[in-house]
């Protein structure tokens, strides 16, 4: 009898595989999630969290944007938009869309525009 | 090891902060890495979106046969702009093909900028349309290169074909004064700008 063998290629396909559980795309939830949507914990990890899960909450004790989480998890957008689902459908992250400078018909949103000018103008 | 993240990102008023995106577009070797890496808080770093044969549907498309996923890349960075607002700026990849593949990737944008190298115009045209296309207010930064020839605004703007209201500014990518001013332009044609309602036709 042989031993089971190790996955060939533990950093690839198979690693997402695994960790989405075979999952091909997040839930309604994480759905809209955008690269700059930030991410922030709602709580301390708990015992018995899948390790990525674990290291989300860790790392958004203060807001992170998705794109930065990637980075650092070195995970690609769709699998860590299907562990960000998990996430907040358990309630255990909270999700914040980047802000837009129109909203729907109508005129730009003057005040965000001066904050993001003041702020530029400070560099 | 613990982790605590970048710092200086909410540790005043936590619950509040909030982000808004910037997108760098451009031809491939534009400058557009080299323009978030100048005006960015932190090193820029790299998120990928990763693409299976299942999500693409034409290999052709993609022109890789037998790949079994492609990786689609986004250097980005970050500015502070204040406690509780945070400008993200992500380089868009070179290939605009790709562009579609990432959903939803100028949605929520403030606007973009578009980079220019004057001495290979034609590599911009498409990103050009593309902004037009989806709607995305944007300005447009010749990216002055050691070589690059001086060229009169308005003859690039007729090679571009990009209408008057459209501002066109020259810098330096490298120099991140002249990239925040490229910003500024941007923020300030996105505050003149109509609700897209009105805008005439």
């Amino acid at each position: 009898m042989s031993a089971p063998r190790r996955p060939v290629d533990p950093s690839g396909l198979e690693r997402y595989y695994v960790l989405t559980q075979g999952r091909s795309g997040p839930g309604d939830s994480a759905a809209g999630l955008d690269v700059a949507t930030l991410v922030v914990s709602r709580s301390a990890p708990v015992p018995g969290l899948q390790h990525e899960h674990e290291e989300i909450i860790r790392r958004c004790r203060e807001p992170l944007s998705v794109a930065e989480l990637g980075a650092h998890l070195g995970l690609p957008f769709n699998i860590l938009a299907v562990l960000l689902s998990d996430l907040l459908d358990a309630g255990r992250v909270e999700a914040r869309d980047p802000t837009p400078a129109h909203v729907a018909g109508r005129g730009p949103d003057l005040a965000l525009l001066e904050e993001v000018l003041s702020g530029l103008e400070r560099l | 090891m613990d982790s605590k993240g970048f710092d200086g990102i909410g540790r005043h008023a936590d619950g509040g902060v909030r982000s808004v995106k910037v997108m760098i577009a451009g031809g491939f070797g534009t400058g557009k890495t080299t323009m978030v890496r100048s005006v960015s808080d932190i090193r820029p770093l790299t998120t990928e979106e990763t693409l299976t044969q299942a999500s693409v549907g034409v290999d052709d498309l993609i022109g890789v046969a037998e790949k079994s996923q492609t990786t689609v890349s986004l250097d980005f960075g970050k500015i502070g702009l204040n406690d509780s607002l945070v400008l993200y700026l992500f380089g868009t990849p070179g290939q605009e093909r790709f562009w579609f593949l990432w959903n939803g990737l100028f949605k929520g944008a403030l606007g973009a900028v578009v980079l220019v190298d004057t001495r290979r115009l034609a590599s911009s045209f498409r990103a050009i349309e593309e902004m037009e296309r989806q709607n995305v207010p944007f300005v447009i930064a010749l990216n002055v290169f050691p070589d690059s020839r001086d060229y009169p605004v308005e003859e690039i703007r007729d090679a571009l074909d990009v209408p008057a209201h459209i501002p066109i500014v020259s810098f330096d990518a490298r120099d991140r004064a002249a990239s925040r001013d490229v910003l500024l332009a941007l923020i300030r044609h996105v505050k003149g700008r109509p609700a897209v309602a009105v805008e005439p036709r």
